[in-house]
């Protein structure tokens, strides 16, 4: 349909050109001119507001955090404080704490979603009847909103009454209430770690599926030729030539799960005590609850460096992937 | 394919539209925000008068407690034009009266001829002075409120309860008088079997994000001779924020949530502790008077089988206030209108109602009424409290010092780090850092 | 040999049995992982005693109360009151009635779902104009420093929500967009256009360039090439990308609670606030949770054939 039109308006256009007495030199100028015209003009409205919403204000967030400015006393003067807020933030143990909570939470959702993504992209690459209806099924989870569905496992996890507690009780014989998910300061850490996996394992399913799938046949036909056995065949084909994709996975998933907020702020709000506090939590709480704007800011700075490095391995690495 | 795509895109300029169109409220609407709770509830019901007699419409913006404080200070801070009248914490006055937030309201009250003099003192302090105590007033005295204590009157009642406690205890089963008392009963309850159901001992108030185990907390603090400062207005909180009375206080509060709370309750603060009386989980529970018209009216647990009493004392008596006063929002687009709301709510007759409501009135004309004490089976517990009632740190910093408690004493009590005086060493350092930053504190 | 090509064969089809215990494992994964959706679904339904009930009930009579809950706000009144207020005249009048209370009036639920629902699309908009344009440019054109360009885009999407709102909170306070629907459509159309920026790339890339080029010689101008020639050609890529801006939007939630407080609060910072008189009101939380995700439940469907492609910016296609 789409094609049809088109052509059809080619050839008036055709019958157009013919008809028109510009020299073919000055057209080419003009167009040469104008493509270059259009380059800019096409990318500039979306440089100016990323300029606009994300780099004045980071400009504007780097002058504050050297100031003590804060947003909830807009007339009280701004004194300049050097670096004073990167010392303390630094040195502080309980920013320490919060970004060991963060790195405890990083480390293990990404470990869990890679081994059972990949173990379920195996199995789905088995190409059982109706993978692809299942597939989809899983993939539900990870384009669900984290703040609201999170919100409701923290109906799932309440002694007693919730279903997480009940289920557990139900097959290991401990009674549903005597253990508390979001309660306990040994079991909350878990409580985020296995809702986080359950939304996003799909996630790294989805991409080691594409991995599996863009290893070429021939290869295995090759080592079935060599009689490799097939546990050589994972180790030896499967698993490196999947590697870039799982890599990308791990990558995502790394700077996406340490700028965490919604999830965890909604299920444990960062307690019991700090044992979930991690990082965007700290900076929430010293930026819109304690108002501590200039602090805040040099909170964000440093966050910003450190995603900013993990920004540039992962484009490295996407690069990679892309070229094979 | 392209019909799809020019449908989302025409519904993508509509919504683009309709954003830049978005109309401000008319002169007609008052907005008049506060807090989710029973007593919101029972002002919409008496709103319904004004809205009769001026033509104005209300709306309302409830925030449950756990958001409140953060929704409503963002909203404040970020120069919104949400709410044209506020009804907010008694903390707040100190930063919205700095930042003009709110509207002085002496010429008005002057013009209109409503007088301080007629609420009670207490609540006209706390909820309506900045600087504290000296008369220029942003807020109406709105809701009185402080920390109480509900108990199962029905189970207290029990004969059989009766004599094992006293043969346990010596002494009859009754709402306490003492902290030590409260634990006794607390225990003598937790993992009793009542009519086949588990129960236990007593719902406190452990919550970590907003204000609730500070709020819970110094309840007990306070009673144990907990003081801010050595002196009041000195800022020096060594030997008085970590006394040995402040000390032996937070053990008993923590010593409290390990024996006798219900399990889960470990983040738990209004709605929490409301969930577990109400399915009948809990023999005694920590909360706000404001909640108790609505628990003695409830279908379940209310008139005969809940009786009240005053937060308990141990060395002195006190409470932990709560309550609000109402203010104008400085950003309001209908000035006049948020005027007459606060003019006619301050009415004599007005305020009789919203007690009758549910609300707590803060007049005298109410309070010192002879029937006053005999209206409600509350009625006369809440004049004692409000007699002893103490409060959080009045400050336009009070956000952060808020927080630094939070975290301390939730570390301790639910997190179990460290030792109570840690805590309270730890919390002095917080908060000596946060009065530097101000320059009460020389450095 | 022939021998060994069958058996080739065999490892790269894999056997019955080892298809059919890859199905069952795969099958008990995703219908355990369908178990929080069916809760949140079924809770819903449930009266509120029903949904605290110990242990917790599969069987139950279902209610509208949770849905009624969810749009309206209530008042506990005295018998008296409420038989003089005549015959309920809605279902939802009836439920309330019989927990001796009155329906108040309407609840915030439904403006904030419209809130939603503007915002992501009008954000979405912004975002794929936008996208497409720049796409088209980094696609055909020589641009300087495109791949610098390019990863600067893709950045500013890496940047925690929070850190980025502290800025975005004041100058908003300065420019008056604070709680605005303009100003939530703007700051989710930064964020989106990224994702725009990059996942169109890939879908225009993959659209030969002979195309234009032929249109071009036949006396299109580049940019009639572009509107006419182009852009039906993406369409599906196009719609893609509209989806998943449009669910990016839909699902935020850091920015809207710290940005919104009423006016432009969408759903996600609205829902967790719901609680009933009293305690948390979890029928009502189930019900608006159900309606918040059936969308989502939809476009995942539709989606389905690029969805790899959306969640890697265009990293992975197939």
């Amino acid at each position: 349909m789409t094609m049809v039109t088109t052509e059809e308006e080619a050839q008036v256009r055709v019958a157009d050109h013919a008809s028109r007495t510009t020299s073919p030199s000055v057209t080419r100028r003009v167009r040469g001119l104008s493509d270059r015209a259009i380059a800019w003009a096409f990318i500039a409205p979306t440089i100016l507001l990323l300029l606009a919403i994300n780099i004045f204000p980071l400009i504007w967030t780097i002058y504050l955090s050297f100031t003590n400015y804060q947003a909830n006393r807009p007339n009280r003067p701004i004194t300049h404080v050097g670096t004073k807020w990167y010392q303390e933030i630094l040195n502080s143990p309980d920013v320490w704490a919060a970004m060991q909570a963060t790195a405890h939470f990083v480390f293990w959702t990404i470990l869990l979603q890679t081994l059972i993504g990949f173990g379920l992209a195996y199995l789905i690459d088995r190409k059982f009847r109706g993978h692809a209806f299942w597939t989809t099924i899983i993939l539900i989870p990870m384009m669900l909103s984290p703040a609201v569905v999170g919100n409701f496992w923290k109906f799932l996890y309440q002694p007693q009454i919730g279903l997480f507690n009940y289920i557990v009780s139900f097959f290991t014989g401990i009674p549903p209430s005597s253990f508390e998910m979001l309660g306990s300061v040994s079991l909350s850490p878990w409580s985020i770690i296995i809702v986080d996996t359950w939304m996003w394992t799909p996630y790294v399913m989805l991409i080691c599926l594409a991995g599996l799938r863009s290893i070429p046949d021939y290869i295995y036909e090759a080592a079935e030729v060599d009689r490799a056995s097939p546990w050589r065949q994972f180790w030896s084909i499967t698993l490196p030539m999947a590697l870039p994709f799982i890599m990308l996975a791990v990558l995502f998933r790394r700077i996406e799960n340490f700028k965490m907020f919604d999830m965890v702020n909604l299920l444990t709000g960062g307690g019991p005590g700090s044992t979930t506090e991690v990082a965007s939590i700290t900076l929430k709480r010293e930026a819109f609850e304690k108002w501590r704007t200039g602090y805040s800011s040099a909170f964000a700075i440093i966050l910003f460096v450190a995603v900013f490095g993990l920004a540039n391995i992962y484009v490295k690495a996407l690069n990679r992937v892309k070229q094979r | 394919m392209k019909t799809m795509l020019k449908t989302g895109a025409a519904f993508g300029l509509a919504a683009f539209i309709a954003a830049v169109g978005q109309t401000r409220a008319e002169a007609s609407e008052l907005t008049l925000c506060w807090a989710a709770w029973d007593p919101a509830n029972a002002l919409v019901e008496l709103s319904k008068d004004f809205e009769k007699q001026t033509g104005i419409t209300m709306k309302f913006e409830f925030v449950p407690w756990p958001n409140f404080a953060d929704r409503m200070l963002n909203e404040l801070n970020s120069g919104g034009k949400l709410c044209d009248l506020m009804i907010g914490d008694s903390q707040w006055i100190g930063g919205s009266a700095e930042n003009k937030y709110y509207v002085k309201l002496n010429d008005f009250f002057d013009k209109e001829g409503i007088k301080m003099s007629d609420f009670a003192p207490a609540t006209v302090y706390a909820y309506s002075t900045w600087p504290k105590g000296t008369p220029n007033y942003w807020a109406l005295p709105a809701m009185g409120d402080a920390n109480g204590w509900f108990y199962r009157k029905d189970w207290f009642a029990r004969p059989e309860l009766q004599a094992e406690f006293k043969a346990k205890y010596n002494r009859d089963l009754a709402p306490p008088k003492t902290w030590d008392e409260l634990k006794q009963v607390a225990e003598f309850f937790q993992g009793r079997d009542i009519d086949g159901k588990k129960v236990y001992g007593a719902a406190i108030f452990t919550e970590r994000g907003s204000e609730g185990i500070t709020m819970g907390a110094t309840s007990a603090l306070y009673s144990f001779g907990f003081k801010y400062e050595t002196e009041p207005g000195s800022y020096r909180m060594e030997g008085a924020v970590n006394s040995d009375d402040a000390v032996k206080g937070l053990e008993f509060y923590k010593s409290l949530y390990k024996c006798c709370t219900p399990p889960g309750y470990t983040d738990s603060y209004m709605t929490e502790g409301l969930d577990a009386f109400k399915s009948g989980q809990v023999a005694m529970m920590m909360n706000w008077f404001a909640f108790m018209p609505g628990m003695y009216k409830d279908e379940k647990v209310g008139g005969e089988h809940v009786g009240f009493f005053v937060n308990p004392a141990e060395k002195v008596p006190a409470s932990t206030l709560g309550g609000q006063g109402m203010s104008v929002v400085a950003n309001t687009g209908n000035m006049e209108g948020a005027l007459a709301y606060i003019k006619w709510f301050a009415q004599p007759e007005v305020q009789k109602k919203w007690w009758t409501l549910g609300g707590y009135s803060c007049l005298n004309a109410v309070l010192n009424d002879p029937s006053f004490k005999s209206s409600q089976p509350f009625a006369a517990q809440f004049l004692e409290a409000m007699a002893n009632v103490q409060d959080f740190w009045q400050v336009p910093s009070y956000a952060s010092l808020l927080q630094a408690m939070q975290k301390r004493l939730h570390d301790y009590v639910v997190a179990d780090k460290g030792t109570a005086k840690e805590a309270l060493d730890k919390l002095i350092v917080d908060w000596t850092e946060v009065f530097k930053e101000e320059g009460k504190i020389s450095n | 040999m022939s021998q060994v090509l069958t058996t080739a064969h065999s490892v790269v089809a894999p056997s019955p049995l080892s298809k059919r215990i890859a199905g069952t494992i795969v099958i008990l994964y995703a219908v355990i992982s369908m178990i929080p959706l069916a809760w949140i679904l079924m809770t819903g339904f449930k009266t509120p005693p029903d949904s605290i009930a110990y242990p917790p009930k599969l069987v139950f009579d279902p209610s509208l109360e949770g849905y009624c809950n969810l749009i309206t706000t209530r008042t506990r009144q005295t018998q008296d009151y409420i038989q003089s207020l005549g015959a309920p005249k809605t279902t939802c009048d009836e439920i309330t009635r019989k927990r001796d209370m009155v329906i108040a009036g309407p609840s915030n639920y439904l403006p904030r779902f419209w809130n939603s629902l503007i915002i992501a699309f009008g954000s979405t908009f912004f975002a794929v104009s936008l996208g497409v344009l720049s796409a088209y440019a980094f696609s055909r054109f020589k641009i300087p420093l495109a791949d610098d360009l390019l990863f600067f885009i893709l950045s500013t999407r890496m940047m925690p929500p929070i850190a980025v709102a502290i800025p975005i909170y004041l100058m908003y306070r300065e420019l008056g967009l604070s709680d605005t629907k303009l100003g939530m459509i703007l700051l989710y159309t930064a964020v989106n256009v990224s994702l725009a920026v990059w996942l169109l790339k890939g879908f225009i890339d993959e659209i030969p360039k002979e195309y234009e080029e032929a249109a071009m010689i036949d006396g299109y101008t580049r940019l009639h090439a572009f509107f006419k020639v182009v852009l039906p050609q993406a369409a599906t890529g196009i719609a893609a990308t509209a989806i998943f801006c449009l669910i990016f939007a839909w699902n935020e939630y850091a920015f809207a609670v710290l940005l919104t407080s009423g006016e432009a609060q969408t759903a996600p910072p609205f829902i967790p606030t719901i609680i009933g008189e009293g305690g948390m009101d979890w029928p009502a939380v189930g019900a608006g949770t159900t309606l918040f995700l059936i969308p989502l439940l939809v476009f995942t469907v539709l989606l389905r054939k690029h969805l790899l492609r959306g969640i890697t910016f265009g990293a992975v296609r197939k």
